[in-house]
């Protein structure tokens, strides 16, 4: 029976070839395509859907990966969303909240249909609340639905003393409300398997909130216990700042003294001449502090401790 | 060159002889029945939802059409045994692979073409039934011509999915094959995703990986302009014409690796 030659080696190689050209044909066809007619940014995204009790019917019992779907999507939008604003450092929060048209307006609907299909999303808490919390640009600015999102977490796990303690954080960081703060930390120590450090944070929060030594504390706390590797080194940055800020503080000393010895200390190269310091002094990512016209020592924009938290007001002056 | 149209002619008459036309019933019966409800529902908005619903019909009918009957084109004739008969007959194997999508592109363009005709008649319906006073409040004209830019481009996926369908259909059973092409289907409507994992992850291996998927897989989502269309957006022709010769170029490349995988295969 005649079923045609079948091709040889040769043949399969060269049909091959064609194909991975053609392949290739298509893809630059497709790079010209989007450089002529750019696709639009990824800002005009929406959700169709904003009920997550109607998700959950719609997935017809599959919430769970619809909460997995949800939450690519989330952190999609809000890394993408924070590289398009990484030019606007220092910006104001936009008005409006989550209403807001710029900014993060996605952002919490996303999070609250993932955690409402599955509620027991640790990570969408506890990520969620700090891209929530942590000011526009770098976050929505919305310390506010940070913790209603972890409140909703506690709803469905009470036992979970790691929401209670973000909370804590959240109050004490971004509201700079340490009584609240003390009062989440307490409710966390009083869960059984907290750790034992809870409680003397609450301690230390209601009697020195604001003080560095306290936030330090308390970052310190966060990456001992995180169990998360993210959070763990998100802490570690936070520190890493906190010590910029001492340093800082030590240099501006050094500059003030110079400055009522009568010393100019407009620029480092006059400093170093001086021999205020013994050279341009580098912030712990070993990129060098900059001095602006006034003698007022700041962190570098391009290190990648920048830009350095707005420290809490203290809640009484230190000893 | 006339071995290809005879069998092309030949799988457009069977799949007429399936009933596969059938849909356009329910496609109608779904046109009228929601121009009748959502005139009383949609608060004045009865033409877009039509259009849209209309469009959207179309996509997913034709989808239907190219995913289930894709994937029998030739393994159908492979479990039939009727595939000894037709390579006995003086038919290289391409010409067989090549007729068959034709014929199958030929059943989704004459489908494509008598949905558009339903459509326009529906919204020609709607429009007299209206009145002029109700056509200021529409984004676009309510027999706008562009609604044939999104079918057009709808056709141009429809037959990238049936290339798909044929490929896998070459090598594999009907439902693996459907299961492949749905999978493939849903990826290239979500591809733009992969292009973004960039902004998110700091990995370059997996970014790596990202974008060359990215690039290697079908993108469905630039055929897709119904909300453009539908909006009264301009489209513009060019684009129109980039994404078109990107389909044929990715069509092509299904088909001589369908043509590759099946002159390979051993049925002696």
């Amino acid at each position: 029976m005649n079923t045609s030659a079948q091709p040889g080696a040769a043949g399969v190689v060269g049909a091959a070839a064609i194909v991975l050209l053609l392949i290739a044909s298509a893809a630059g066809v497709q790079a010209y395509r989007e450089v002529r007619y750019p696709s639009p940014p990824a800002t005009a995204g929406s959700l169709y859907l904003t009920s997550g009790t109607a998700i959950r019917r719609l997935t017809l019992g599959y919430h769970a990966l619809a909460a997995d779907l949800y939450w690519v999507r989330a952190i999609q939008y809000y890394g993408s969303t924070k590289l398009r604003l990484a030019g606007q450092q220092g910006r104001p929060a936009p008005a409006g909240g989550a209403d807001a048209q710029q900014g993060y307006p996605l952002l919490y609907p996303m999070l609250d249909l993932t955690t409402t299909l599955d509620p027991r999303f640790n990570i969408a808490y506890r990520f969620g609340a700090i891209f929530l919390a942590e000011p526009f640009p770098g976050g929505a600015g919305q310390p506010d639905l940070a913790i209603a999102l972890l409140e909703k977490g506690l709803r469905h796990r009470p036992d979970k003393w790691e929401y209670m303690q973000d909370i804590g954080f959240v109050h004490y960081w971004w509201r700079h409300d340490y009584t609240a703060a003390a009062e989440w930390f307490k409710r966390g120590s009083a869960v059984p398997g907290a750790p034992w450090w809870l409680k003397s944070l609450a301690a230390t929060t209601l009697s020195e909130g604001g003080d560095r030594r306290s936030s330090r504390l308390m970052w310190e706390s966060i990456r001992e216990s995180a169990e998360i590797e993210w959070l763990k080194s998100d802490a570690e940055r936070r520190l890493t700042q906190l010590r910029a800020l001492d340093q800082i503080d030590e240099i501006q000393a050094y500059l003030k003294q110079a400055t009522e010895r009568g010393f100019a200390v407009a620029d480092w190269n006059a400093v170093v001449r001086a021999g205020v310091l013994p050279g341009i002094p580098l912030d712990p990512a070993q990129v060098p502090y900059e001095l602006d016209a006034e003698g007022r020592v700041q962190l570098s924009p391009r290190s990648p401790l920048f830009p350095l938290p707005i420290e809490p007001k203290r809640l009484k002056p230190m000893s | 060159m006339s071995a290809i149209r005879v069998i092309a002619v030949n799988v457009f008459r069977e799949s007429v002889r399936d009933k596969v036309l059938y849909n356009l019933v329910f496609f109608a019966i779904l046109l009228m029945g929601a121009s009748y409800l959502l005139g009383q529902l949609t608060a004045g908005q009865d033409v877009k939802i039509i259009k849209d619903l209309g469009l959207v019909a179309t996509s997913v009918f034709g989808l239907f059409i190219a995913v289930f009957i894709g994937i029998g084109l030739v393994s159908k004739e492979v479990e039939r045994r009727s595939i000894y008969s037709l390579l006995s007959k003086p038919i290289e194997r391409y010409q067989l692979v090549v007729g068959k999508y034709l014929g199958l592109t030929l059943t989704l363009a004459v489908n494509l073409s008598i949905m558009a005709v339903a459509l326009y008649g529906v919204l020609a319906y709607m429009a007299w039934m209206a009145g002029p006073a109700a056509a200021a409040a529409w984004d676009a004209p309510v027999l706008d011509p562009a609604l044939l830019k999104a079918i057009a481009l709808t056709f141009v996926e429809l037959a990238i999915v049936t290339a798909i369908a044929l490929f896998f259909s070459t090598f594999s059973t009907p439902m693996l094959s459907a299961a492949l092409t749905f999978g493939l289907f849903i990826a290239g409507r979500f591809s733009a995703d992969l292009r973004n994992f960039n902004q998110v992850l700091e990995s370059p291996v997996a970014t790596t990986l990202a974008t060359g998927l990215y690039w290697i897989l079908p993108n469905l989502s630039p055929f897709d302009v119904r909300a453009q269309v539908v909006h009264g957006q301009p489209v513009a022709t060019g684009y129109l014409v980039l994404t078109t010769v990107y389909g044929v170029i990715y069509i092509s490349a299904l088909i001589a690796a369908a043509t590759a995988v099946f002159a390979r295969r051993d049925f002696k």
